[in-house]
């Protein structure tokens, strides 16, 4: 293979398509057409190559690593000082649309159509220096085909989820769960309580700063924990070894002493092996003791059998077929007990280092509940996409008590164009990233809270008419 | 803070303990933003506000979270250090940097537990003790300082706080000597007068295969020199940004309702009634009429407004 040494595209991996400031997260599998930035191609070129790696997209839909192309940017350019006497008309660029796909389909290389481009356009040499450059990105930008395939990590899905699908993170924006990872002290060798409804973003998020040591639980609503995001990150399988799940559902039941790992109602085992198909038992390691190995089906059977003994065979079969999906229904009922259990185990203790939750629900009665399983002297923080949630939810923490250290916050983030003569921050912005709110928690003592009186702001020298301190 | 023999410490700023023991650096927490660090040793006493913790009875043998009434009967809590709590209590030797930049440094450098990274200069550690809690347990921070006492202190924090095997201070100018260290760096931060001149020695420092940069400088004219040399170094996805947070306090607030008179003379008109004459005294006194009450997050008065520019770039090897 190719280059130097660094990680290499390999199929199956979840890896991301970059083009300037776009990105997109695709797995790399062979003969798979993607699309991406107006653009149809396979990946298969592309595997083996080093992350990191620009490509340029051919004519066939194939990925060709870029050439290194020397600029010739050092001749000077014919040039105009303003733009008092350029109209734009809409008629400079000599060029039809037809022309440029004419360009194109003859397989012409993307340089070389900004270059024609530039040829064309009857107000190209009267613009400024400046305008040039501008004109040639922006050529570039459109007709040159290059992409990059980048490594994912946090930086790039979390910016990525902001730019193509913030619904799906609670608009969560990436310099707000830049915070939040330090604000939590997220680092190696921890037991987090993680809650989101963030499409496993913010879960990959904290597993990628715990680097594969300590344990985390993430608490899930209904069903089941989702975890889209997280498999983007790529990590090693062992990371997922102590990544736990609990339902919220059972939070109540396991805080009152209640908790039964048993399910609510018996499930009729004969209905649900009907007709399933079997599903890969993931990650489940433990063979239950009192369990057999399975048996496979008879695959072959004799071609002289007479039909009769054909379909008693088939029947019997099929009830083979399903003593073992109820079989195998029960192994992993029995499986998904055992890791309820041990999650519970876990959260009893109530010694987790921290706690974070960015979810689509209102935060105080997760805070509430999911603080008891911290230790004291331990950093949780909150995200909520509304200030409003926050402020109920300080006030709720304030009579609570065992915390400390409250605040409420919001990351405010600009980008800047730097270039010679020309930098300043960049046009559009984002208008908000949404809230944090972050504390400690101290031991909680019955009765009084000595922290409520402990934390009554400095009152201010005016006159308190309007101002009462919650 | 008081000096001494140092014990071995089990706790570090990089594991958490559970219960205080003696040569920790705990935080005291007085209330509302005050707190400081303190040095645990047997034998010795702080004094606060409050009176005087003694750390052989209040302190060692406690756990972290716990109250500790002090000896005129008011109380503290005693915290477990974060790198988070060191920034805002650790003594400053430079201008530091603050936990949103830190966030945002981290994440962009993409640095995790087994990361190398280089930075310069040290300052006051702030950084640092960031870098390396995300780092642990199987990375390390090289970090050049070009103040020899500054150097110095650095060590000397970097051993009580049980992380001096995760760094490695250098006493050097980055510009003219480099990082010590090639072709083995993750990550490469500066927060220095001149990047520009550090940045041919920054590239030299990262891995051959490619890594991230990171240069802070409070002036645009800084920024400008040193995104020339990032592109004439080869580093691609060069940007700039700035982060600030804005923290709001969290308030009940009573606004009056104002009178707008009546809109006829008899005295049957209900609802925002103001001719009562009790309405003119203390508006506290009408809490349950006249008044709209609500909770609001107020921004405070004063606020960071600028603290540098943030320049990311990535060294590819294609």
């Amino acid at each position: 293979m190719e280059g130097g040494p660094g990680p290499r595209i390999r199929e199956g991996d979840c890896a991301v398509l970059k083009r300037g400031d776009v990105f997109k997260a695709v797995s790399v599998l062979r003969r798979r057409k993607i699309i991406f930035e107006k653009q149809w191609f396979y990946l298969d070129n592309a595997i083996g190559h080093i992350y990191g790696t620009t490509f340029e997209v051919t004519n066939g839909g194939n990925l060709q690593p870029k050439q290194e192309v020397e600029e010739t940017t050092t001749e000077t350019k014919e040039a105009g000082t303003d733009n008092r006497n350029i109209v734009d008309d809409g008629k400079s660029q000599k060029l039809t649309h037809d022309d440029i796909k004419a360009l194109k389909d003859k397989g012409i290389k993307g340089q070389e159509i900004v270059q024609q481009l530039i040829e064309n356009s009857t107000t190209f040499r009267d613009k400024t220096e400046f305008a040039q450059d501008k004109y040639i990105k922006k050529k570039k930008k459109k007709y040159e085909a290059i992409i990059t395939i980048v490594k994912p990590s946090t930086r790039i899905l979390s910016t990525m989820y902001y730019a193509r699908e913030p619904g799906k993170i609670n608009h969560l924006r990436y310099d707000t769960l830049a915070q939040m990872l330090t604000l939590g002290n997220i680092h190696a060798g921890t037991k987090m309580i993680v809650m989101e409804t963030c499409a496993g973003l913010v879960l990959g998020a904290v597993m990628e700063r715990m680097g594969g040591y300590g344990s985390i639980i993430q608490m899930y609503p209904g069903g089941g924990p989702v975890r889209a995001a997280t498999s983007c990150f790529g990590f090693p399988k062992a990371f997922f070894d102590n990544l736990h799940e609990f339902p919220l559902s059972k939070v109540q039941s396991l805080l009152c002493g209640t908790f039964s790992a048993e399910p609510e109602e018996i499930p009729l085992l004969e209905e649900e092996s009907n007709g399933l198909s079997e599903e890969k038992q993931q990650e489940t390691e433990e063979e239950p003791a009192a369990e057999t190995t399975m048996e496979m089906n008879p695959a072959e059977e004799q071609d002289t059998m007479d039909i009769g003994a054909e379909e008693v065979e088939f029947k019997e079969n099929k009830e083979k077929e399903n003593k073992e999906n109820v079989r195998e229904k029960q192994i992993k009922q029995w499986e998904r007990r055992k890791k309820l259990k041990e999650a519970a185990a876990l959260l009893r203790e109530k010694n987790a280092d921290g706690l974070i939750v960015a979810s689509k629900f209102h935060p105080t009665p997760l805070l509430l509940s999911l603080l008891e399983f911290v230790a004291p002297s331990r950093p949780f923080v909150v995200y909520c996409q509304y200030k409003e949630p926050l402020l109920d939810c300080y006030t709720k923490l304030r009579e609570r008590g065992g915390v400390i250290n409250l605040k409420l916050s919001e990351s405010w983030l600009r980008n800047y164009q730097v270039l010679p003569d020309r930098s300043h921050p960049k046009l559009t912005m984002s208008g908000g990233g949404g809230y944090l709110l972050s504390g400690i928690t101290v031991i909680l003592e019955q009765g009084r809270n000595p922290e409520v009186l402990k934390v009554e702001e400095p009152s201010s020298k005016r006159c308190k008419l309007q101002d009462l301190p919650c | 803070m008081p000096g001494g023999n140092y014990k071995i410490v089990t706790m570090s700023f990089v594991e958490y303990g559970d219960t205080i023991k003696d040569g920790d650096t705990a935080i005291v927490f007085l209330g509302h933003e005050s707190m400081f660090p303190v040095k645990v040793q047997h034998g010795t006493v702080t004094q606060t506000k409050y009176g005087v913790i003694r750390h052989s009875t209040d302190l060692i043998g406690k756990k972290y979270g716990s109250k500790v009434t002090c000896s005129k009967g008011g109380w503290v809590f005693i915290l477990h250090p974060t790198p988070e709590l060191w920034t805002m209590n650790l003594p400053h030797r430079t201008q530091i940097l603050y936990s949103t930049d830190i966030s945002i440094i981290t994440m962009m450098l993409e640095l995790k537990p087994g990361s190398i990274v280089c930075e310069s200069g040290t300052g006051s550690g702030s950084l640092s003790h960031a870098l390396i809690r995300t780092v642990a347990p199987t990375g390390h921070l090289y970090t050049v300082e070009f103040h020899q006492q500054r150097a110095e202190k650095a060590r000397e924090e970097f051993r009580e706080h049980g992380v001096e095997h995760l760094v490695t201070v250098t006493n050097q100018d980055v510009c003219k000597n480099g990082f010590g260290v090639s072709n083995i760096a993750d990550a490469v931060f500066l927060d220095i007068p001149s990047p520009w001149e550090a940045i041919g020695h920054a590239k030299s420092a990262l891995k051959a295969e490619g890594g991230r940069i990171c240069s802070f400088s409070p002036c645009i004219e800084q920024v400008q020199r040193t995104c020339l040399a990032m592109e004439e170094y080869g580093f691609t996805e060069i940007n700039t940004l700035e982060i600030l947070l804005r923290v709001y306090n969290v308030r009940t607030i009573s606004l009056q309702i104002p009178d707008l008179g009546k809109a006829a003379e008899d005295n049957s008109s209900s609802g925002f009634d103001s001719s009562n004459p009790s309405q003119q005294s203390s508006p506290c006194a009408n809490l349950q009429q006249g008044t709209v009450q609500f909770k609001s997050g107020v921004p405070l008065r004063e606020v960071v407004g600028h603290t540098g520019y943030l320049t990311f770039a990535t060294k590819s090897l294609v």
